[in-house]
């Protein structure tokens, strides 16, 4: 099962013992979150510019324009020419609208195949091999079929989004549709409860949490499935995928750089959107089964 | 709110009822009893002794025993021994479940949700998240949930027995007022021999498994109960007696 750590969400303060005398200790702590994203980006920065101006020759002895220093990748990426601007933020457009359709599809494929494996231990049995397996198949094999079928440009790289971000929906989907207590599932076959009413009123709301998690990692993943399906449909409009591999084969370094940035950006614009989408959903009440 | 006259005075008979569950534990070794309107009949007895098998077979979520039950009644209520709230629903909208999966129309729902919500001293908490909520007032919300259905017959499955004494007694005053106040006919478990004696018309009580019924005894105090009853030498003297059976009982 696919896991990952609550993002982002802010962490309660303990009220540990002492309280008293924590006023200057509380204030201490909340200096150092603040500090410590600040503290890791500097030494991100000059870990880039060790290498960059130095390890990259001194220790690796390779040629410095491989990797260069961030000032020169923000420059040529973004400042110093309107038309590689231009081409950046197209491309990384292109790639958000593949990336969220993809992920649409995947969300909807996988939500209801999942309250489909809900409903039957041999529904499950029958169909979740087919669900690791597209999860374990590389997604080279599928290229030259998707190609041929769909075309070398965007429903292919969208195709490409949903193979590679469906499992992880479907596989936490259906752990918190079955993760409803027992007690709980008393309540409504007491009441004789409808399948439908059970499906909508306990075990959707009881699997939100972990529906939440899946769609964090398939938000990222299908970035990950829009970039690299650039690389393998390369007719249409370039996403920001095609421009990292053009850049590479011309040697433009900063460039290349710059789009992988962008591409990074995108990522996590996409994952602290399910994040913030996730606690509007249930920051109300979640905090409880959290911190159990 | 009482429920419509019955013409049957019965609200849940067991005839002849035993169970043993497919791993072959015998649950219930011929177990007969009635619960008449107007009575509050408590079951008192060791540990996995089937207590609560007898309140799952009355309300049908567990079947395959042998013998008869009747339930004479529709609307049941049921107070497990967690309150089991659904944490992602409001005070107000969990005490509305059951009544929503009758079918009760929605302004009906909120009209009962405000008079139990009352009734059991949560008007004011109707907005707040379980995880928000102590321990006694989880239970009185999961009291609530089944008083908008307006039982005739309630069952309550050691509903106090994770709360602290002063807690549980509060709600034993409480329970003993809803009960003559609404008017439902009542089989409660319980482990406590004062809670048992202090709710109860008639206390039965069973032997460990296979859980037979081994004694029954009458509680006759009036109620209104007053909260000094406990103290009272009647009362004393009649949990003394409780006490004895219950300790044939665990023999």
């Amino acid at each position: 099962m696919s896991a990952s750590t609550p993002g982002g969400a802010p962490r309660p303060e303990p009220a540990g013992p002492g309280a008293t005398g924590s006023a200057s200790v509380g204030r201490g702590k909340r200096r150092t979150e603040r500090l410590g994203p600040f503290v890791v980006f500097v030494l991100f920065i000059g870990l880039w510019y060790l290498v960059s101006g130095w390890a990259i020759d001194a220790v690796f002895g390779k040629p410095s324009f491989l990797l260069p220093p961030p000032h020169q990748v923000i420059a040529a990426g973004f400042l110093d020419n309107a038309m590689i601007r231009g081409q950046m933020f197209e491309g990384v457009w292109l790639s958000a609208q593949v990336a969220f359709l993809g992920l649409a599809i995947a969300i909807v494929v996988g939500m209801g195949l999942a309250v489909l494996m809900s409903r039957a231990r041999w529904i499950e049995r029958s169909l979740y091999p087919y669900a690791v397996a597209l999860q374990a198949v590389p997604i080279l094999a599928f290229v030259p079929l998707i190609g041929s079928f769909f075309g070398f440009d965007f429903t292919s790289r969208v195709l490409v989004c949903v193979i590679i971000s469906v499992f992880p929906i479907i596989a936490n989907t259906l752990f918190g549709l079955l993760s409803a207590e027992p007690g709980q599932h008393d309540l409504f076959t007491l009441y004789a409860a409808s399948g439908r009413q059970r499906l909508l009123k306990l075990q959707f709301p009881a699997a939100l949490p972990s529906i939440f998690t899946g769609l964090r990692i398939s938000a990222g993943l299908a970035v990950i499935g829009a970039v690299v399906g650039d690389f393998f449909f390369r007719q249409g409009e370039p996403g920001i995928g095609r421009l990292i591999d053009v850049y590479r084969s011309r040697n433009d370094n900063a460039e290349m750089f710059a789009a992988v940035i962008l591409a990074a950006a995108l990522g996590i614009a996409v994952f602290w959107l399910f994040g913030f989408l996730g606690r509007l959903a249930m920051g109300r009440w979640h905090e409880s089964t959290g911190q159990r | 709110m009482a429920p419509a006259a019955h013409a049957d005075p019965v609200a849940l008979r067991f005839d002849g009822v035993s169970m043993a569950f497919p791993d072959g534990t015998r649950a219930l070794d011929d177990v007969s009893f009635e619960v008449r309107r107007g009575e509050f009949v408590t079951i008192i007895g060791p540990s996995g002794c089937g207590k609560s098998t007898v309140l799952r077979l009355a309300s049908g979520l567990l079947e395959g025993a042998s013998g008869t039950i009747t339930v004479a009644d529709e609307n049941l209520g049921y107070v497990f021994q967690d309150p089991t709230l659904l944490p992602w629903r409001t005070v107000r909208r969990n005490v509305e479940l059951f009544a929503e999966l009758c079918g009760v129309a929605k302004p009906e729902r909120a009209r009962r949700a405000d008079e139990v919500l009352d009734l059991v001293g949560l008007d004011g908490f109707a907005d707040r998240y379980p995880h928000q909520l102590s321990g006694g007032m989880r239970m009185r919300a999961s009291l609530a949930r089944s008083l908008t259905l307006r039982p005739g017959l309630f069952l309550f499955d050691e509903p106090f027995g994770a709360l602290d004494e002063i807690t549980r007694e509060h709600l034993n005053e409480e329970l003993a007022r809803l009960f003559v106040s609404e008017r439902f006919a009542a089989l409660f478990i319980t482990h406590s021999i004062y809670e048992a004696v202090y709710l109860s018309t008639r206390v039965l009580v069973m032997s460990a498994r296979p859980g037979r019924l081994v004694a029954s005894l009458e509680v006759p105090f009036e109620y209104p109960r007053p909260p000094a009853l406990r103290f009272d030498a009647a009362f004393t003297a009649l949990a003394g007696q409780l006490s004895a059976a219950l300790r044939e009982a665990y023999a």
